[in-house]
């Protein structure tokens, strides 16, 4: 499982003032604690972006690759941000990955950025017209969005399909629907197409202290149907994935497990 | 259409291993299955050690115990002998005379042998316990510092020692191998625990726990075959360790190495048969990923390095 470090986004006050102020002390602490954590990618949320988002995220590439030995996450719907954050990306770690392209037409330009730079790419399963009602739909778009991949030149094992994890607290019934979807995108394609999720979406909305509980055990389902990646807090995830791993007899239990 | 054979690759890797000051010897470092040569890599070859004990070996069967007839009174002359007549690769010196229940000899006594017998080799020294893991505590610790710096294997260290012999090793810079009862689970944890002390995995052997032919080779086999699986599949650096077939004290307790003809009339003459259990634990054991083996008859060991040489 690949845990896509979380913490780094513009929604976080902390984060968001240190962007303002081009400030690298906590930006750096926070990757650094990620990586340590365990995460094997940093995702770099700048937001919409729209005033100055180009120097923004090269500046957050740079500033995450100084000191996490990592790909980063580019995370923005700018795609002239995504384009300065590739140019100045660092690839002896691993290739990029941006976040996201879907299905709607405004967000096409992006897999010509992806291609470009030879970046991986999450296709995130929604349309123009609103969210997806169910499983069918999701799968429904993410075969568009593969097709429309094709069609720009990127191989479909650069995608990861994205279902959208919606709030608890407000969509009870798409949860299910979200570890169907991850299901059924792995058939569209043989290799399986690669799945991710935005996981601590399920708990926005929730009280504090429940939102870890939630979050690990929507974590332990979507891994079980075969999840690739998920943008998670790796602190809070680690014991999930590695006790998965050691249920799916992917690693071998010893009772220090959770240590290695 | 002509057949091709899949070829079978794997992420993981055994930490390969050395031993030695003058003469080294070098084991582990393949990427596939034991043999498969045809898959990947597999640079060095298993090492046979001879097994010597610091005492004489009273309780050796007749058959073994006349092999070493007018050397095996003193460690040093047994020493010499599997290296200079034996063309011995390696020495697996047995402290078995500091067991409470035998000569119960003290850590200066061991420290006194170790010291003794690294003089008088230049080739690899594999330095073991009584397994008592009391004792051992106290003997290792004093063989460890006698052998500083020499590059010798040292244990066994197990769940209950592990903490003062590997200590030891790193304090006197020596390579050490660790053993868990026959159970895959337990081996790993072992090897974790030793490396959270700081101990690095590159120098460290595993032994599953060896038995004989007939005496529970199975179970030793289906171990270390799941270990290398476990390091090679899985990519697992806890399980990547080469690792060690005590083969010689479990094949010579086996009753097919000792009855008598008369004894035994199916099983043909005893000292042939005695050395074929020998060497067919010992082969076996290899088949299912050992690197490092420890025997006592030279015919048996002959008989091993011919499969070797066929092998490779």
């Amino acid at each position: 499982m690949l845990i896509i470090g979380e913490k780094l986004s513009i929604i976080a006050k902390r984060v968001r003032e240190a962007m303002m102020k081009f400030d690298k002390g906590p930006i750096q602490e926070i990757a650094v604690r990620q990586w340590k954590e365990g995460s094997g990618m940093i995702d770099a949320n700048i937001g919409p972006a729209e005033d100055g988002g180009e120097k923004m995220m090269e500046w957050m590439v740079t500033t995450i690759q100084e000191v996490v030995p990592l790909p980063v996450c580019l995370d923005t719907t700018n795609v002239k941000a995504i384009e300065a954050g590739l140019k100045v990306h660092n690839g002896e770690w691993g290739r990029p990955l941006i976040n996201s392209t879907s299905n709607d037409p405004e967000r096409f330009p992006i897999m010509e950025v992806a291609v470009k730079y030879q970046a991986q790419l999450i296709g995130l399963t929604v349309g123009k017209g609103g969210l997806p009602a169910d499983a069918e739909e999701r799968a429904g778009i993410a075969s568009e969005i593969m097709a429309r991949a094709m069609e720009y030149g990127m191989p479909v094992e650069d995608l990861y399909l994205d279902p959208l994890v919606l709030q608890m607290a407000t969509t009870q019934d798409q949860a299910l629907k979200v570890i169907q979807s991850v299901k059924m995108f792995q058939e569209l394609n043989d290799p399986p197409m690669k799945t991710v999720v935005g996981l601590s979406n399920i708990s926005n909305g929730m009280p504090k202290p429940l939102r870890h509980i939630m979050n690990k055990h929507l974590l332990t389902l979507l891994y079980y149907e075969g999840l690739t990646a998920a943008i998670a807090d790796a602190a809070e995830v680690n014991e999930t994935v590695k006790t998965v791993d050691v249920i799916m007899g992917r690693i071998l239990y010893a009772h220090s497990y959770l240590e290695m | 259409m002509a057949f091709t054979a899949p070829n079978e690759t794997f992420g993981g890797k055994v930490f390969q291993i050395d031993a030695g000051i003058d003469k080294k010897i070098v084991f582990g470092g393949e990427d596939v299955l034991p043999f498969h040569l045809f898959e990947g890599n597999v640079p060095n070859r298993p090492v046979v050690a001879y097994e010597i004990q610091d005492v004489p070996p009273e309780d050796w069967p007749e058959t073994i115990k006349k092999v070493y007839e007018g050397v095996s009174g003193d460690p040093v002359t047994w020493a010499k002998y599997c290296q200079d007549k034996l063309n011995a690769k390696a020495i697996a010196l047995r402290l078995i005379g500091t067991h409470p229940d035998r000569q119960n000899r003290s850590p200066e006594d061991a420290a006194k042998t170790v010291k003794d017998v690294l003089a008088a080799i230049s080739i690899p020294l594999i330095i073991l316990g009584s397994n008592h893991v009391e004792k051992d505590a106290a003997i290792l610790l004093a063989a460890a510092e006698a052998a500083k710096d020499k590059n010798c294997f040292l244990g066994k260290a197990q769940e209950e020692n592990y903490k003062t012999i590997a200590a030891a090793c790193m304090a006197n810079n020596l390579k050490l191998i660790a053993m868990s009862q026959l159970d895959i689970n337990l081996s790993k944890q072992l090897n974790i625990l030793i490396t959270q002390m700081g101990f690095e995995k590159e120098n460290l052997v595993t032994d599953p726990m060896c038995s004989g032919l007939g005496y529970g080779l199975d179970y030793t086999y289906s171990v270390m075959e799941r270990i290398r699986l476990a390091a090679l599949t899985q990519n697992d650096a806890t399980m990547q360790m080469p690792m060690l077939a005590d083969v010689g004290m479990n094949a010579w307790k086996a009753k097919e190495a000792i009855a008598t003809e008369a004894e035994l009339p199916i099983g043909g003459v005893l000292e042939q048969r005695a050395i074929a259990w020998e060497a067919v634990t010992a082969t076996a054991l290899m088949i299912a990923g050992s690197e490092i083996l420890i025997m006592r008859h030279p015919e048996a060991v002959k008989a091993v390095e011919k499969f070797i040489d066929e092998l490779m």
